[in-house]
């Protein structure tokens, strides 16, 4: 199994959402989240004073998927989320160990 | 102010002017709070309730102070131009429900409640120079002394009969010398006395909330209509009519010009920047209103709002902190209205005194200079004197670690907003279900 982690422009997220529904993803974890890349936040003017607020509100999207629709899941995300401006995000997948269904205690793929 | 000689023709008790100057009254009462919400979205969320209630608490000791000897101090018998006094003020004991103000259509009632109002509006403009650090109490004080030994000399001064500035015939319409460059020098004053914030240019100390910012300069603006239009004490000839219109008119003006410096000059039309500007505005036109015509009170106005907008950055440059530009705005914005009277003024308004460009020489600019730069050295010097005084005896600012952790809490017990989820002010959530007391018997204990 595999942990696809996304953090994206928040206003993506529903696009997102559609297609990994499409795509046959039965759940997903969001997050309100920030951080900055490349482009280092934004500059705010006050009376003429400067402020840089480095930190961009983002969205945190995580998703288990099994080893075999890993690499065609981030495509997926990928795509739903690309604006092609700068700040887009970044995804990445990490190997799980295990997941367990809490309600009926299934675990590994069946718990998906 | 009106000049308070005595129309002969005028003695009867207007009804019309009553109502007006009442309303007007009610109207720059409003403008103390409003002033109180336009510096509280200024400042840090940790210092917003002090913020508010630096200004609020004004209204509580000018008011109490001007019933006991203020209004004599400033509007009673003079004595060699420099005060007033007139024993049966006191506390107004001596003051007749119709007895009429010094010639005009209104009873003194009226005019010292309209009076009033400048008086408890004007310590407030200095508070927010102050934003973050000082004292509640030396804060409280410092109103009380500063409107005793500052404030109520300098109104007679420029609006007593018998008041130096006054018998020069300096014109002060409604207040840009005794109200805001007198502010704007008390505050410049007590900052070199008190030092800045920790974290002066350091820290990003942007404004918590705009729209309040917004709204207190929306209100300010509504208020000072009675604070400019009342100033004429009536309304029989059209002058509080004309003043109106040009407070409306510069405004508008000073509003425009800060926001097209800005936006060449740092890239944006702020809203800080529109609230700014029209407060630059109104303070402007304060002293020139009536004196000006519609097309001099845009000149007022934009020459106001790009003088202001150039002015609030030397604080960075200087180096002193001037937390929400007491001085940038009130004291450079009182001194550009003030001295552009000596070239705009009509000669059709307020005095039949012209300007520069209406053919009346210079004369009338020298005066306006002797009636700005007394008030401002006079105000400067006593408000450091009393803030060296107070530092020294019960101190003015509060400790490092308040005024980091935030003078509210500090000072006054309480936070203006609750972000914490489990008091509910932010929560998103239902409310959580109330935990149920559980008497000690009935506990299950894991062993």
């Amino acid at each position: 199994m595999k942990l696809i982690t996304a953090v994206v422009k928040p206003h993506r997220l529903d696009e997102i959402k559609e297609a990994l529904q499409a795509f046959g993803v039965h759940g997903l974890t969001v997050t309100e989240a920030s951080g900055y890349g490349r482009q280092r936040g934004h500059t705010e003017v006050y009376r003429g004073a400067e402020y840089t607020v480095d930190l961009v509100p983002k969205v945190r999207i995580e998703v288990l998927v099994e080893d075999d629709d890993a690499d065609q899941l981030i495509d997926v995300v990928v795509k739903a989320a690309r604006t092609g401006k700068i700040g887009d995000g970044k995804v990445w997948a990490v190997p799980v160990e295990t997941a367990v269904r809490v309600r009926t205690g299934e675990r590994g793929p069946d718990a998906l | 102010m009106a000049p308070a000689i005595t129309l002969a023709a005028e003695t009867e008790l207007s009804a019309a002017n009553t109502g007006f100057m009442l309303i007007c009254s009610a109207l720059v009462m409003l403008m103390t709070p409003a002033l109180a919400f336009f510096y509280g979205g200024m400042v840090r969320v940790k210092s917003t309730l002090n913020m508010l209630m630096m200004s609020f608490i004004s209204l509580g000791i000018v008011t109490v102070l001007w019933v006991l000897y203020g209004f004599s101090l400033a509007f009673g018998t003079d004595s060699a131009g420099l005060i007033g006094w007139n024993s049966d003020w006191v506390g107004l004991s001596g003051i007749g429900l119709t007895e009429l103000w010094d010639g005009y259509t209104i009873p003194v009632f009226v005019f010292l409640v309209f009076q009033l109002m400048f008086a408890v509006l004007t310590p407030a403009l200095i508070s927010g120079a102050l934003a973050d650090r000082v004292k509640f109490t030396a804060w409280a004080l410092f109103v009380a002394l500063w409107a005793t030994v500052v404030y109520f000399p300098v109104a007679h001064w420029v609006w007593g009969a018998g008041g130096w500035a006054f018998e020069l015939g300096v014109i002060d319409f409604a207040g840009g010398t005794a109200v805001h460059i007198n502010a704007g020098a008390a505050a410049l004053g007590v900052i070199l006395v008190i030092g800045r914030r920790i974290g002066f240019k350091k820290d990003p100390m942007r404004p918590h909330s705009l729209p309040l910012v917004m709204l207190g300069a929306g209100l300010l603006w509504f208020g000072w209509f009675g604070f400019n239009a009342g100033s004429w004490l009536g309304n029989d000839d059209g002058v509080g009519a004309l003043m109106f219109v040009n407070t409306q008119v510069a405004t508008g003006a000073a509003m425009l010009a800060w926001l097209a410096y800005e936006k060449i000059r740092h890239g944006a039309f702020t809203t800080l920047g529109a609230a700014s500007g029209a407060v630059a505005g109104l303070v402007a036109i304060t002293p020139a209103g009536g004196a000006v015509s519609p097309l001099g009170a845009i000149a007022v106005g934009v020459v106001a709002g790009l003088l202001c907008a150039m002015a609030v950055g030397l604080k960075y440059r200087f180096g002193y902190d001037d937390s929400l530009d007491v001085i940038g705005v009130h004291l450079v914005g009182g001194i550009a209205g003030s001295l552009l009277v000596g070239f705009f003024a009509t000669g059709k308004g307020q005095s039949d005194v012209a300007g520069l460009f209406y053919g009346g020489g210079l004369d009338q600019f020298w005066k306006q200079c002797a009636g700005v730069f007394a008030v401002l050295a006079y105000s400067l010097v006593v408000s450091a004197v009393l803030a060296f005084l107070l530092d020294k005896t019960i101190g003015m600012r509060v400790s490092e670690d308040d005024e980091v952790a935030g003078i509210d809490q500090a000072e006054h017990a309480e936070t203006a907003y609750d972000f914490s989820g489990a008091g509910g002010g932010a929560a998103r959530t239902a409310a959580a279900p109330a935990p149920v007391a559980v008497p000690a018997e009935n506990r299950k204990v894991d062993a």
